[in-house]
């Protein structure tokens, strides 16, 4: 059996603090990362909105939720941080949040390395995990393709080189560190900045072009590291695992943008003299889109609460709010684009947008079948040919 | 958990009827009456009606009906410390219409004189309740409803009085019940909605008969209720004449919110029996099956989840729309949960216990082999409103959408085509 989740459960409401963080960030995205803005950056050569997120980073206070007051951060918890993915999931905005904000953040918050958290928390520097975005949490966590090399004459003591490659990498183009998990002596997570010799981060054209992916050549790339061996693997470990509970958060403010979009429209929509939104066939499968998200939120909250406490029950909660949350979005989203009808299928019209990104973030850091896969081991129900028999 | 979002955010340490009051004072009084009553001498039925006078029947209805009008979360205070001295409960399962819907409607509409009559035997569960209101003709579209209810003095000088003739259906536990919740049409000259009233019917007087109406699992939980010019004093009139369908409403809104809400620990529902069939049985497992099972456990977990959130909502004063959700995937879930376990167990789902025909002293979804599980599972969505509907309510009412054009609201209901 599971352990934990108990008659206790924590509160899986949202606090007024929350609520007000809310509307703090998304009075900045409505202003700021409006669809038709979101929508024409996505053919420049500038995917990322770096002027909006140092608004979002360090004005609202964003990049340093998670990092503590004596570090300069907020002092806050995955409960708020939860909050401000919701919104950023809403207007699908082209920021780092993610993977700076959360999940090389989160890496750094278990290493206690104090000096980069604290450039992290003032928003002046932003990272990224340099890991592809379909990986999975698996264990023991993937230390990547990428292996420590000799170090070459006249390297200062401390500094090492790194050498290979790393596919498909979310919010590494607008990162200023990059965080590097490599093999060799020691194995170990180190960080390497953007401007070092040797490192190329080449844009990848994504399917979800409002989170552009890079891929990443290390050639003999100077790197310090940050934690080695386990501590290391337990950084990575911490980083994915919070990165798909916030990811499954953005999930579901996208879902309910799409829904919210949706029922807005088919109100206005006249087919056959009538609001086509009066029609029981549209209103049953808007009905049922709104009972999924609700079932997704639950399950968001409760794994933002057990980030937040440390709860031994994480680990099924994480799978319980990514399974949901994916598939919440990304059926809001294929609903969002056939009720819409035919403008729902053009470029001059933000679904695409939503589905696109709703269909690229379920398989970011876990599939929802994966993650109910992992179950079977966390709740105790072990599959044909495992060793069977009552537990 | 109850100490800091019970009591502390509903404020409850302000409301008390004598000063502050926490989860230690109420256990407090717990203990001080379990001191002046020993329930392991006391008979049952004594000790549950002192326990109603005492105010620790429902702690949130007012003061006098059983209660100190609290916040409804601190019941559960309540309950662990009447289970702890192993105190005897007043078998909820028995009564759960009377608790679940008599009684807030009684609450909300009632007379002061119907409050004092009713409320007290319906909690101890002296008087079990049914509910009167599907009829052959008249389900989703319940307010399209037949059974009329025409005054009457029956004696000069004596009390109105009304005369019931109809036909009701699916009323389960009538065959246990004194008394049931009627809605009867009672001016067939205006629109359906407008000429329903609600009635509180003594199943015991002439003119209304019981008969069991055999369900798919065999039994007959339910009845079908014919009504011969039954009477009903005026006095038993729920609400203003015309008025029913708004009461109504509200007994309808309590009963969703009692089929899909329970607390429960998690594997506590239904996908408990799934997933200990899975764990006791490694050679009925299959990867289809596996991908089945973890879904529905995944799903039944999220399901709970939900259920204690709508929980919180409540309890914070904060109440919400996602009480229609519940129900809708609590049906759901069971069905595709027994169906699944059915499945699982291969050539023992072939099986089935019994047969034949029985009146069930109690409502059970989970009782019996899973075979009558399967079967009981197909009713959940279409008791207390059909799924249908139920998205229908959450289309218009929580999300605004506009209704379908009706041809039926505005024109007498003795004109309606039928």
């Amino acid at each position: 059996m599971s352990p934990a989740a108990g008659p206790d459960l924590p509160g899986l409401l949202y606090s007024g603090a929350e609520d007000e963080l809310r509307a703090a960030v998304r009075s900045v995205l409505d202003d700021r990362a409006g669809w038709p803005a979101v929508l024409a950056r996505t053919e420049t050569d500038e995917p990322y909105d770096t002027g909006l997120w140092h608004v979002l980073a360090a004005n609202v206070g964003c990049a340093g939720l998670l990092i503590p007051e004596s570090h300069g951060g907020a002092g806050a918890s995955y409960r708020e941080a939860a909050v401000v993915a919701e919104e950023v999931g809403r207007s699908v905005a082209p920021v780092p949040y993610l993977g700076s904000a959360v999940v090389a953040t989160a890496a750094l918050l278990e290493v206690a390395d104090g000096k980069l958290l604290r450039d992290l928390a003032s928003g002046s520097v932003t990272a990224a995990l340099a890991i592809p975005f379909a990986t999975s949490l698996s264990v023991p966590a993937p230390l990547g393709t990428v292996r420590v090399a000799a170090p070459q004459p006249g390297d200062p003591a401390g500094q090492a080189r790194l050498r290979g490659a790393v596919a498909g990498v979310a919010d590494a183009l607008p990162a200023d560190v990059l965080l590097v998990p490599a093999d060799g002596v020691p194995d170990g997570l180190y960080a390497v900045d953007r401007g070092a010799p040797g490192l190329t981060v080449a844009p990848v054209v994504s399917l979800d072009a409002t989170r552009q992916l890079a891929d990443l050549t290390l050639d003999g790339v100077p790197a310090r590291c940050v934690a080695s061996g386990a501590a290391a693997v337990r950084a990575t470990a911490a980083a994915l695992t919070a990165g798909a509970a916030m990811l499954a958060a953005e999930q579901l403010g996208l879902a309910q943008q799409c829904l919210d979009m949706t029922v807005a429209y088919l109100k206005e929509r006249h087919q056959f003299a009538r609001p086509v939104g009066s029609f029981q066939a549209l209103k049953h499968r808007l009905a049922d889109m709104w009972v999924a998200i609700t079932q997704a939120r639950s399950a968001a909250r409760y794994a933002a609460a057990c980030l937040a406490s440390g709860d031994p029950d994480t680990p099924v909660a994480v799978a319980l709010a990514k399974a949901a949350c994916s598939d919440a979005a990304v059926h809001a989203a294929q609903e969002c684009v056939q009720l819409h009808g035919g403008i729902g299928f053009t470029w001059e019209h933000p679904a695409h947008l939503y589905l696109k990104r709703a269909k690229s973030s379920s398989i970011g850091f876990g599939t929802a079948d994966w993650h109910r896969a992992t179950l079977a081991g966390l709740a105790g129900l072990p599959g044909p040919g495992a060793s069977g028999g009552p537990l | 958990m109850l100490d800091d979002t019970g009591l502390k955010s509903t404020g409850l340490k302000d409301t008390g009827p004598s000063g502050p009051v926490t989860a230690d004072d109420l256990r407090e009084r717990v203990r001080e009456f379990l001191a002046g009553h020993d329930p392991a001498t006391l008979p049952r039925l004594e000790f549950l009606r002192a326990r109603f006078d005492a105010g620790l029947a429902w702690v949130h209805y007012p003061p006098g009906l059983g209660g100190f009008g609290l916040p409804r979360a601190v019941q559960s205070v309540v309950e662990a410390a009447f289970a702890a001295a192993g105190a005897p409960g007043n078998n909820p399962e028995r009564i759960g219409i009377g608790l679940g819907m008599a009684a807030p409607t009684i609450l909300a509409f009632g007379t002061d004189a119907q409050k004092q009559r009713w409320l007290r035997p319906l909690w101890t569960g002296e008087e079990v309740w049914c509910q009167l209101f599907s009829e052959p003709g008249a389900g989703s579209d319940l307010a399209g409803l037949a059974t009329r209810a025409v005054r009457a003095v029956r004696d000069p000088g004596g009390a109105d009085s009304w005369e019931v003739t109809g036909q009701k259906v699916w009323t389960s536990m009538a065959h246990q019940a004194r008394w049931g919740l009627l809605v009867a049409r009672t001016d067939p000259d205006v629109p359906k909605h407008q000429g329903i009233t609600y009635f509180a019917c003594d199943m015991t007087v002439d003119g209304v008969e019981v008969r069991p109406l055999r369900q798919l699992t065999g039994e007959a939980e339910f009845n079908e209720v014919f009504l011969s010019g039954a009477v009903i004093p005026d006095a038993d009139r729920i609400g203003g004449v015309g008025e029913g369908w708004r009461v109504a409403q509200g007994t309808l809104m309590n009963e969703r919110v009692a089929i899909g809400g329970a607390a429960l620990p998690r594997e506590g529902g239904m996908i408990g029996s799934a997933a200990r069939t899975w764990r006791e049985h490694p050679e009925l497992r299959t990867p289809g099956l596996h991908d089945r099972m973890l879904r529905l456990w995944a799903d039944a977990e999220i399901a709970r989840l939900s259920g204690e959130r709508l929980r919180q909502q409540l309890a914070a004063g904060q109440p919400g729309p996602e009480g229609s959700a519940a129900k809708l995937v609590f049906a759901r879930l069971n069905q595709d949960i027994s169906a699944f376990e059915l499945e699982l167990t291969g050539a023992d789902g072939l099986r089935y216990q019994d047969w034949s025909l029985r009146r069930p002293e109690s409502v059970s979804f989970y009782g019996r082999d899973v075979g009558y599980r399967y079967l009981r599972a197909r009713g959940n969505s279409i008791e207390g409103g059909t799924s249908e509907i139920l998205r229908n309510i959450i289309a218009e009412r929580v999300l605004g959408l506009p209704p379908e054009p009706r041809v039926d609201t505005r024109v007498p209901w003795k004109d309606l085509p039928r």
